[in-house]
């Protein structure tokens, strides 16, 4: 399945510079069916959804056709995108902030035993306490209820950074770190050229659950505080379908939700991809 | 470096009342068991981590604020430890990067040593692409860049196969050759260090402390020829009885 191409070795190199370099190459037919497989058996599970619809007449209230769901999806089209823009914009800017706040408070935290001792606790608890157990206590205390999304999204988001974070910035090879020391390289540039870059596949393995529990908290996040009219977002169209027993909508929004979902984890995969394919082995497919 | 005498004990006794005078051009190994402080000799030279007593002179150097002198310590490690995420021209480029020269002034300076470990093809290779001896010769390129006057090795082709290390000792040869610089080798490997050294250090454990101090001097090149000659056979003989004796000096069960 693979083609082994032969580095050219230098004179001078001798015989440790004869090293494979390895071309991955997958054939044009597992290319083809890499595509196929996934797609046909899409296809089917719709078929035999629409199939166990029509031939045990279930009602439209209790589980739509496929074809039903894809007419709500254009006809309240005009009602479920800006309640789609809504959740995407409380779910992406919680991510930014977990992103920019996660990776500040896991560079404040390695700086010294101290810090990270004093603030540990309150790292834990908020760790530990399910997140949206506070979203009543958050919609007394903020009185914009979009603000208490985000930050329910925001804390959900955070940890997987953070945690991540402070893995990746200590988990640096110590005869590195040496090596900085012994060239006199400054706290700034240690952190800049050595820690930063070495917690990178951290920080993305952080990214990827973060994205997805973004999602996810914005969801869940919207269903505690019952939102109502202006500024709401997908899962209270959700919630209003059910009480209107508009199932085709209600399918409509889980699959812009689900939607959501595959482009926020396509998203990060591929920066995720794009920033370490070069060199880390996470990144790399394996040939032996 | 003429004159250099460092004289530490450590807390642990690492090391007790350690004495070497390391002269300038010199390339000295330091042989002995492990655990008998060799390393931990090395590391207080370069300054990462601190003699519990004692002092080590630098003369003729600018000292910065850490009692080292400026750029003037080269370290190989045991492992190549290369940044995975810069290529090689980037792994190369980090000591004069840290003393901020500009990446188009230390190009040239990079191609040049990269060139003298005969690695100028593989200036844009990563680390992982390269084999284990093609990663030491990296971190030996990198370590030669600021043209130091110190060379510092600790056990650095213990983990490579015989040939990859016959071929290194040579090139580490070549490069203390044209370059001048003194080397201090730290090995377990009698073969290895009365191959390239011309002076050997050996030392005792618990505490770690010099046993014996043996000069060399080859009549002939070193070489493949030199590996199977009589006078490589009897020297080999020398520091091995040498090291026998400074195994059991130390009490230790080794």
């Amino acid at each position: 399945m693979s083609t082994i191409q032969q580095a050219g070795p230098t004179d001078e190199a001798g015989t440790d510079s004869a090293v494979a370099i390895l071309a991955p190459r997958t054939s044009s037919t597992e290319r083809v069916l890499r595509i196929v497989v996934p797609i046909t058996m899409l296809v089917l599970a719709v078929v035999a959804w629409h199939f166990t619809v029509v031939l045990n007449n279930i009602p439209k209230y209790i589980l739509p056709k496929p074809y039903d769901v894809v007419v709500s999806l254009s006809t309240d089209w005009p009602t479920l995108l800006p309640a789609l823009m809504v959740t995407l914009r409380i779910t992406f800017t919680a991510l930014i902030l977990a992103l920019v706040g996660g990776v500040a408070m896991a560079i404040v935290l390695v700086q010294s035993k101290w810090i990270e001792l004093a603030l540990f606790p309150y790292a834990v608890i908020l760790q530990v306490t399910p997140v949206i157990a506070i979203a009543p206590l958050l919609l007394i205390y903020v009185p914009d209820t979009q603000a208490v999304l985000l930050i329910i999204a925001f804390l959900v988001a955070f940890f997987p950074i953070l945690s991540n974070m402070v893995a990746g910035l200590k988990s640096v090879d110590h005869n590195l770190l040496n090596l900085y020391d012994l060239y006199g390289a400054s706290r700034w540039q240690t952190l800049i050229y050595l820690k930063l870059p070495a917690a990178l596949p951290y920080f993305m393995a952080g990214l990827r659950i973060a994205g997805g529990l973004a999602l996810i908290a914005a969801v869940v996040a919207e269903f505690a505080a019952g939102t109502a009219g202006q500024g709401s977002g997908l899962a209270f169209r959700l919630l209003e379908a059910q009480y209107r027993l508009n199932i085709p909508r209600l399918f409509a929004a889980l699959i812009m939700l689900t939607g959501t979902g595959i482009a926020i984890f396509g998203l990060t995969s591929l920066i995720a991809w794009l920033s370490l394919h070069r060199w880390h082995e996470s990144a790399i497919r394996r040939e032996n | 470096m003429r004159g250099v005498s460092k004289v530490f004990s450590n807390g642990t006794l690492a090391l007790k009342d350690m004495t070497l005078d390391v002269q300038r051009g010199e390339f000295l190994s330091l042989l002995g068991p492990s655990g008998c402080g060799k390393s931990t000799a090395l590391r207080i030279i370069a300054g990462l981590g601190a003699a519990s007593s004692g002092s080590i002179d630098w003369p003729s150097s600018k000292i910065n604020s850490k009692g080292l002198p400026q750029g003037d310590i080269g370290f190989v490690f045991q492992e190549p430890t290369l940044m995975p995420w810069q290529t090689v021209l980037g792994n190369v480029y980090l000591p004069l990067r840290l003393a901020g020269v500009s990446k188009a002034d230390a190009r040239p300076r990079i191609m040049e040593m990269l060139a003298s470990v005969g690695l100028a093809d593989f200036a844009d290779a990563y680390p992982r692409e390269l084999s284990g001896g093609m990663k030491m010769r990296v971190s030996i390129a990198r370590a030669l860049v600021t043209k130091p006057k110190l060379l510092l090795m600790d056990e650095p082709f213990a983990a490579l196969d015989e040939i990859t290390r016959q071929k290194l000792n040579d090139d580490v040869l070549r490069l203390w050759k044209q370059s001048g610089v003194t080397v201090i080798f730290v090995t377990h490997s009698v073969f290895e260090s009365v191959y390239l050294s011309n002076r050997i250090v050996v030392m005792k454990a618990r505490p770690g402390q010099v046993y014996a101090d043996l000069p060399l001097h080859t009549t002939g090149e070193r070489n493949a020829e030199y590996r199977t000659s009589e006078e490589y056979r009897a020297t080999t003989q020398e520091v091995s009885t040498a090291l026998h004796d400074a195994i059991h000096a130390g009490g230790g069960t080794h």
